[in-house]
């Protein structure tokens, strides 16, 4: 199954996971005491963040500790702001759009009244 | 000065918003996001020539839009209406083409609000079915190219405008 950042990223404990490595590394009975689920639960969590990349597992002797991998989630903001900027460069054509409508009406506007005032005199 | 556009896209949330503010009456605004004539002269550009196919306005009307970049590839995206208040309001289906399989539909509510001076805000709240949608839309429009075409064509343009 093809893994990535998005998939990591989309689970609420797999976010908290990844918020309590962040900073500092972990090891895995500490990560589990924090959450009201299952030890089995939070190792497939951790698994399926690993094989996302965002975290890699180290071996101190017997214990096994969590260290973050953050750089791929920049991946998130970069899809964001490209998009941002998809819309950005479409509405501002429409800006232009409306502003030539807006004319192209007072023009109109405009010439019904001189014919008016023509059409009175 | 000009108007910012706003995207809001939490981590973890299954829907995004767009906000724009326009110099302009809402009357104008809806017609330019409804008829057909002017909606493919702002959405569609050089990099991606558009084509709509709407043939009928309001609730239950079917819409298709289709763009085509330089390299003649074809991105498609349509839906159906739900609910059309001109001017103030527009609930449809919103599907991309390009995925892998069919069915990952977002629901889009597009806002029109009047502002002081003539002015109007939208705001548009597009909800899927996952996170995992969400993300994955925005990101195939880049793997695909749609994004891609309109950064060719700002290379393309600075790059007349240095010569």
């Amino acid at each position: 199954m093809r893994r990535d950042v998005f998939q990591a990223i989309a689970d609420p404990t797999r976010r908290e996971i990844i918020n309590l490595v962040a900073f500092n590394t972990m090891n895995l009975n500490a990560i589990a005491e924090k959450f009201d689920v299952s030890r089995p639960a939070i190792s497939q969590h951790i698994k399926i963040l690993t094989e996302c990349g965002l975290i890699v597992i180290k071996k101190n002797g017997r214990e096994r500790y969590c260290e973050a991998k953050l750089q791929q989630l920049n991946e998130v903001y970069k899809w964001i702001e490209r998009y941002r900027k998809f819309w950005s460069e479409r509405f501002d054509v429409l800006d232009d759009l409306l502003t030539t409508l807006q004319n192209k009406e007072n023009n109109e506007k405009k010439a019904r009244g001189e014919n008016k005032s023509n059409i009175g005199e | 000065m000009k108007n910012q556009t706003e995207i809001i896209a939490e981590d973890g949330k299954q829907e995004l918003f767009i906000m724009r503010e326009f110099n302009a009456p809402r009357e104008l605004v809806f017609k330019a996001f409804t008829d057909p004539e002017l909606l493919v002269q702002w959405l569609g550009c050089d990099a991606l020539t558009m084509k709509t196919e709407r043939n009928a306005e309001g609730k239950g009307a079917s819409w298709r839009d289709i763009f085509t970049d330089p390299d003649g590839n074809v991105f498609g995206f349509h839906g159906v209406c739900h609910e059309f208040m001109a001017p103030q309001l527009i609930i449809r289906t919103f599907e991309f083409e390009g995925l892998p399989e069919p069915g990952h539909v977002c629901l889009e509510t597009l806002r029109f609000e009047v502002l002081p001076g003539d002015r109007t805000k939208i705001s548009v709240q597009s909800v899927f079915q996952s996170v995992a949608d969400r993300d994955g839309m925005l990101r195939s429009g880049m793997e695909t190219g749609v994004f891609e075409a309109h950064d060719r064509l700002d290379a393309l343009l600075a790059k007349e405008f240095v010569n």
